[in-house]
């Protein structure tokens, strides 16, 4: 599983997500597209949402498990799923 | 996905002997599949029953049981928190470890499950999860400090998960037993059991099918505005 993978899996699930919800999920799809914080496109709940679907997308296409719960998780400052970059860091660091 | 009686996928913890024994024979004549754990095996057999031997307060064990529902079932419906241990004394009596003890199966063990529980049952937006409660948690029980708590920790549980829960379309309620003639409380002194009974409106020790009648109304289908509640059994 490159970075490449998880990018394109992130961005994937951030599609179907702001498709099925776009009032919840308004957001540009980058790299630097903000997961969590005052100035991000989703809400916390949102946030989860995604998580759960790239563990699911993950599993599903690259047959790896990928428990993402940390307890920063939701810490404005040091959150690692702050930003679709710094969750494909967390990632790749934890599962790659 | 809709929500069919005759097609849940049902997991009870607890399921060797007492409460949560009758509650997996319950949702076996429901013709469900229940998928039941407890530390050690089982002799109950029946078809529709799967029995794994989990710890569930070890994280790994219970990550790979809800694995396993979801690799043989795709789905799960229902799932019944009862696996709990008991143990009376005087708080000046009770060693750390027996604290440790309690909260690890009590609350630790119902907050994995539920988690795991939970993320299987968002992805079809759709899942009832009960947990069990005692009513030695209104009832301030003296020698029953370190359960009580335990389970007032379920229920605080039960209370904020319905509402985290709430946009999946999982409801998470609990039913607040009495004692009821099971192992839990053969080591516990009679007079004990006959003040607690002293002590609600309907003077008798609860039966399985008291708990599982209110566990039914919680699982059906018309049930999806009922979320964080507990029912105390007995008049509490």
């Amino acid at each position: 599983m490159t970075r490449d993978d998880v990018v394109e899996v992130l961005l994937g699930c951030l599609s179907v997500l702001a498709q099925e919800e776009p009032d919840r999920f308004k957001l540009d799809l980058s790299e630097e597209t903000i997961l969590f914080g005052y100035d991000a496109g989703l809400d916390s709940l949102g946030l989860v949402m995604l998580l759960l679907s790239v563990e699911e997308a993950l599993h599903a296409r690259h047959g790896v498990s990928v428990p993402l719960m940390d307890e920063r998780a939701l810490s404005q400052r040091h959150s690692p799923f702050r930003t679709v970059r710094t969750l494909t860091d967390y990632i790749i660091a934890n599962f790659g | 996905m809709s929500f069919t009686a005759d097609a849940e996928v049902v997991v009870i913890t607890g399921t060797r002997k007492g409460i949560g024994r009758s509650l997996a024979e319950h949702f076996l004549k429901r013709g469900a599949t229940v998928i039941g754990c407890s530390r050690e095996p089982t002799d109950l057999r029946a078809g529709g029953y799967e029995h794994h031997c989990v710890d569930v307060s070890n994280e790994q064990q219970v990550r790979q049981l809800f694995a396993a529902v979801w690799k043989q079932h795709g789905r799960l419906d229902i799932l019944i928190n009862n696996a709990g241990i008991a143990a009376m004394n005087h708080a000046l009596l009770t060693p750390g470890s027996t604290v440790e003890r309690i909260f690890a199966t009590n609350f630790l063990g119902t907050f994995l499950c539920c988690r795991e529980g939970a993320r299987l049952m968002q992805r079809n937006r759709h899942g009832r999860i009960i947990n069990i409660g005692t009513v030695a948690v209104p009832m301030r029980l003296e020698g029953e400090l370190v359960y009580a708590a335990s389970k007032s920790a379920v229920i605080t549980l039960t209370q904020i998960l319905a509402r985290e829960l709430a946009p999946f379309n999982i409801t998470v309620n609990a039913v607040g037993v009495t004692p009821v003639e099971t192992d839990l409380i053969r080591s516990v002194p009679k007079e004990k059991i006959d003040r607690i009974i002293e002590g609600l409106a309907i003077k008798r020790l609860g039966r399985p099918e008291d708990v599982a009648n209110v566990i039914d109304f919680f699982v059906r289908r018309e049930s999806d505005y009922v979320t964080g509640q507990t029912v105390y059994l007995g008049g509490m």
